[in-house]
């Protein structure tokens, strides 16, 4: 599992520059109008859907955040951790290896987490996604992010949103039942203040409690 | 990552059709391995044709077996009632491999293709003859400790880092693809290949197929099983080196056994020999060691991967105490 950056590269980006976000909100925008989709659809060959985009064109999608059906179009090769973020203003998902390799991007796509930085956005046409933004109901929070405050599951609170992400999945997967079986189930959520500990006791708490979550 | 044209492809047919048309195109199925490749500039696709609409997902009974189709999940065979029953071994390779977030992506025809994690393959401001032909291997010269101790060569020293095809490889399945000139079948020792001069092909498969799905032959059922990983950490890495046992016991003597490595070779690594010197022996310690003994045989080892012959030999006779119950 080599990588060249430190997985920590993204992360300390947006910490010590707290305008780069506004700059790549901006700049998504331009690239949204000089980069219009022009010709988009050609003919569809038997067997292949219509979509087709040639290189630098954009393409339709329609997927549902957090209840909110949206209408977007993306180039080819945008992630979906970066549509949430930067086209969609979703921030509360995480971009920290942006490798598959930590689970700060892990959101849930029709049910089930997965890891946002590794998935096209285009071939989540059709599909719901939660993200940690549409876990409250409304100001009610999630009964595992109470559990995260309770059990101070947190330092830095940069895993977080993955934590929990995860945590309700693996809740509701059934593979929260033991101690051991968490931390197993839980290995692809990193957390460099360590606070594993503290997740642990969270999640645990939670799903003996039996409520739905 | 480089900018690519991007098509979906609702059958079968018209997806392989796709990738025969244009020199560089690629299948995407759950992208875990592919994304994280473009990302780091290793592939570099032109096209890429998502497959993961294609009706292939069914896990079912045929009248020989089970039959996986190519886009099941990961995590759907690992948790599949008829996978648990018949091939619990396989179940137990899964989820020893990556997370319940990967394997919810990761389907069972790209983690066939999965590619090697040298790290040198990975960086491409190194050496890789798999990468770049002619290029040289960084690996063999360089920090080796995850390479292989079997069956590499003058070219090439990586493994293939799959769990779930040690298990398969254990249990005899065999792999259809689908081609421009048809359907043919394989048996899965066959579809993964050794390096030899030819290293940038990690298979045996041909330009334009598709994988269609891996068939497991029906055989007794047995609770004495075991896939053994040992690792740098305990969970979300990669093997050093992992075993696959399947025993049939009966009255204390070993009527069948198969055995796979993982983390040792180019493809998963069947341990034939081993497995003959088990058979009408009594399930003991003794008789383990000697099947480790047996298996590890002829290995070639590296600067820094010597440590994977005492290692292979413990997890051999440690996957077999466990498959067999014996303390
Ligand atoms: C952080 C991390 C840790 C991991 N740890 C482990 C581990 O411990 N053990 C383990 O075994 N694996 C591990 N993996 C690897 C993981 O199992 C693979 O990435 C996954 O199985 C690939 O499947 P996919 O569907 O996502 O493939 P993709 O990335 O979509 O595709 C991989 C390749 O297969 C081709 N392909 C896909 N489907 C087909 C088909 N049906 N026919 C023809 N070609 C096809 C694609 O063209 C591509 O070249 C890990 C991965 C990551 C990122
Ligand atoms: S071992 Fe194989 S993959 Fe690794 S650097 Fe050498 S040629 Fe490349
Ligand atoms: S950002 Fe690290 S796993 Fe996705
Ligand atoms: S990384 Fe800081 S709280 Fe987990």
């Amino acid at each position: 599992m080599a990588s060249k950056k430190p997985d920590n590269a993204t992360v300390s980006d947006e910490l010590l520059n707290g305008t780069r976000r506004d700059f790549l909100k901006q700049s998504s925008v331009l690239t949204a109008i000089t980069l219009a989709p022009t010709g988009l659809v050609k003919a569809a060959e038997s067997g292949l859907d219509e979509k087709i985009a040639a290189v630098f064109e954009k393409i339709p999608v329609s997927l549902t955040v957090n209840g909110v059906k949206h209408d977007v179009s993306v180039e080819p090769r945008v992630t979906l951790l970066d549509l949430l973020r930067e086209q969609l203003h979703l921030t509360g998902t995480k971009k920290g290896c942006d490798r598959g390799q930590c689970g700060a991007c892990t959101v849930h796509v029709d049910g089930k987490r997965v890891n946002s930085c590794l998935s096209l956005a285009v071939m989540h046409d059709g599909h719901h996604i939660t993200t940690i933004e549409g876990l409250a109901n409304g100001d009610e929070l999630h009964p595992l992010q109470e559990a995260f405050i309770k059990h101070d599951g947190f330092q830095c609170g940069y895993c977080t949103p993955g934590q929990i992400m995860s945590g309700v999945a693996c809740i509701r997967e059934g593979h929260a039942n033991t101690e051991s079986n968490i931390r197993e189930y839980m290995s692809g959520n990193i957390c460099r203040c360590g606070a594993y500990p503290n997740i642990v006791k969270a999640i645990y708490e939670v799903s003996k409690g039996g409520q739905k979550v | 990552m480089n900018q690519f044209e991007y098509i979906r492809a609702t059958e079968q047919a018209a997806a392989v059709k796709a990738l025969v048309k244009d020199a560089n195109t690629q299948f995407i199925a759950g992208g875990t391995n592919l994304i994280d490749l473009m990302k780091m500039g290793v592939a570099k696709p032109d096209k890429l044709v998502d497959i993961t609409r294609l009706p292939l997902k069914d896990i079912k009974k045929t009248p020989t077996g089970i039959h996986i189709g190519a886009l099941a999940l990961n995590s759907q065979v690992a948790e599949n009632s008829l996978i648990l029953q018949h091939h619990p071994v396989l179940a137990l390779a899964l989820n020893s491999g990556a997370t319940q977030q990967l394997r919810n992506m990761a389907t069972v025809g790209g983690n066939m293709l999965q590619r090697t994690r040298c790290g040198y393959f990975f960086d491409v401001n190194m050496p890789c003859n798999k990468r770049e032909p002619g290029s040289g291997c960084g690996a063999i010269g360089g920090i080796n400790r995850m390479h292989a101790i079997f069956g590499a060569s003058e070219s090439c020293i990586a493994v293939h880092p799959s769990d779930m095809c040690v298990a398969l490889a254990a249990l005899d399945a065999t792999v259809t693809v689908l081609g421009p000139k048809g359907e043919r079948r394989m048996p899965f020792a066959d579809f993964h290949r050794l390096p030899g001069d030819h290293p940038e092909h990690d298979n045996t498969l041909q330009k334009g197929e598709l994988i269609l799905g891996v068939d497991i032959p029906d055989a007794r059922q047995t609770k004495n099983v075991a896939y053994l990983k040992v690792r740098d950490r305990t969970s979300y890495a990669f093997a050093l080196v992992s075993v696959a046992a399947v025993l049939n016991i009966e009255g204390g003597i070993i009527k069948n056994a198969k055995l796979a490595m993982g983390g040792v070779a180019h493809k998963p690594w069947r341990l034939h020999a081993a497995e003959a010197s088990l058979i009408g022996k009594q399930a003991t310690i003794d008789n383990f060691k000697q099947a480790a003994q047996i298996a590890m045989q002829g290995a070639k080892t590296y600067k820094y991967n010597e440590f994977k012959v005492k290692l292979g030999h413990n997890t051999i006779v440690q996957a077999l105490k466990t498959a067999a119950s014996v303390a």
